[in-house]
């Protein structure tokens, strides 16, 4: 769904020729520093490349509506904003932001249930933990209904039980709601176990 | 009704003993502020000295073209004073950005407050347009300067907050929502405060003048009502422009957040 073609940005990232599948989850690996945040910022368009183009289904990233294909495309970043207010209100920040429409309290509860927050809707969001906050983004994001996910380190305020039990879930839900996923990751055991395909980032470039 | 009494060269001289007595205050307790209370003071005197004879000048030769000059003026010097009070280093584009709300802003209402509001005729009337000028862009000033330091700052700390904002599919109006609003409603705080003690204790500077000068308070007050809910109106219409024409500085067309 993705393809990449001679992009070159700054001195962080400079890949001749990828190709991400829209049917397989995809995980990004690498040492800190490698360009894989980089990397997910040029596909949400969040920055655009130096030299080179980017397409999504076939069409160069530079000719979509900037606002359309994060619209499409969503980003979770490693450290994730949680903005005043309650747990429900960040749970639809998201679909406010992009004007979609709002959904019921049983859907939100249902969300949280799934990325294992066991938090009232009203309670203040400001006092959760790390973990939680990272597991209230996710929440934010699923709902959303977007046709790819590129998560930054999406766990890594998380013990391994707590983990596990996250992103299983969360790579079932994608799943079965034919969704395109990109998880940017320095776990192991996440790429080994949950991804069809591992990229790895070497230095700004994709070592094969 | 009596006419004003004039204060002769010895008498306002004897009002500089109100200096004296804070000079010798800050003296005595080694606060280090003389030099800025002697500068200050013999900067005011000048200026007002030199704003005299300018004022008689113009005001007993009515001409249209020293009033557009003393509003040219008036309008740089507030820009530039503008740029000179903000705290962080400005770039072109938002100097330009303040420029442009500035000027448009102060003279939409100016225009509608001697036109429609006290109807001066002829239209370049110095003894009505230059105080009301003064008023109206003096008080923008403040109030942009204000929304300048703020929107600057705020968008540099929240940085990580527009980019997650945009990241959920906003756009760059959305993003910026919180901040823009906050901005302005600290921008125009003071001028509404200002508005609350007014006739209380504080009888503010035009009235007063008025007032001395011989006019009846009741016009004194119809004039200095005017004037509040016109430099109120100034003040929101010049901070609101520089707020929607300055945060689109920080987003490309690709909206893209860009900090340099």
């Amino acid at each position: 769904m993705f393809k990449i073609v001679e992009l070159k940005y700054k001195n962080i990232l400079d890949i001749d020729y990828l190709e991400i599948q829209g049917n397989k989850i995809t995980c990004i690996v690498g040492e800190s520093g490698s360009g894989k945040t980089t990397l997910l910022k040029l596909l949400n368009k969040l920055i655009s490349p130096d030299k080179g183009e980017i397409y999504f289904k076939g069409r160069a990233l530079k000719d979509w509506d900037t606002i359309e294909i994060r619209r499409k495309v969503t980003m979770l970043p490693q450290n994730p904003i949680i903005f005043n207010g309650n747990i429900r209100d960040n749970l639809l920040i998201g679909l406010k932001f992009s004007e979609k429409p709002l959904v019921k309290d049983e859907k939100l509860k249902e969300i949280l249930e799934l990325v294992s927050l066991k938090k009232e809707l009203d309670e203040s969001a400001q006092n959760l933990s790390g973990g939680e906050k990272q597991r209230l983004a996710i929440g934010r994001i699923l709902l959303l209904d977007s046709d790819v996910y590129l998560l930054d380190e999406p766990t890594s305020a998380l013990d391994e039980g707590t983990e596990e039990k996250v992103m299983k879930a969360v790579i079932e839900y994608i799943k079965r709601k034919n969704k395109m996923l990109v998880v940017v990751t320095h776990s192991k055991k996440i790429a080994s176990n949950f991804s069809e395909r591992v990229v790895e980032i070497f230095d700004g470039k994709v070592k094969l | 009704m009596k006419n004003i009494i004039d204060i002769n060269v010895y008498q306002l001289l004897a009002a500089y003993i109100f200096i004296v007595i804070l000079l010798l205050i800050v003296r005595k307790r080694g606060i280090k502020r003389e030099k800025e209370i002697v500068i200050s003071s013999i900067r005011m005197t000048l200026q007002l000295i030199t704003m005299g004879f300018v004022l008689v000048y113009i005001i007993n030769n009515p001409n249209p073209l020293f009033t557009l000059l003393i509003l040219i003026f008036m309008e740089i010097f507030s820009i530039y004073n503008i740029y000179k009070r903000s705290k962080v280093e400005l770039n072109f584009k938002i100097k330009k950005v303040v420029a442009i709300s500035m000027v448009i802003g102060s003279l939409l209402s100016l225009l509608y407050f001697l036109f429609v509001i006290i109807r001066i005729s002829p239209w370049y009337d110095p003894r009505y347009f230059i105080p009301i000028a003064g008023m109206l862009i003096g008080n923008s000033m403040t109030g942009v300067a204000l929304g300048v330091n703020r929107l600057v700052d705020d968008i540099k700390k929240r940085k990580d907050e527009i980019e997650m904002a945009l990241m959920l599919g906003a756009t760059p109006k959305m993003a910026v929502k919180e901040i823009i609003d906050n901005t302005f409603d600290s921008a125009i705080l003071p001028t509404i405060n200002s508005m609350v003690g007014m006739g209380i204790v504080f009888l503010p500077g035009m009235m007063t003048g008025q007032i001395l000068s011989g006019t009846s308070p009741l016009t004194a007050i119809k004039y200095q009502i005017a004037i509040m809910l016109g430099i109120l109106g100034c003040v929101a219409i010049t901070v609101i422009m520089f707020l929607q024409l300055g945060y689109k500085t920080y987003f490309n067309e690709e909206a893209q957040l860009i900090i340099d």
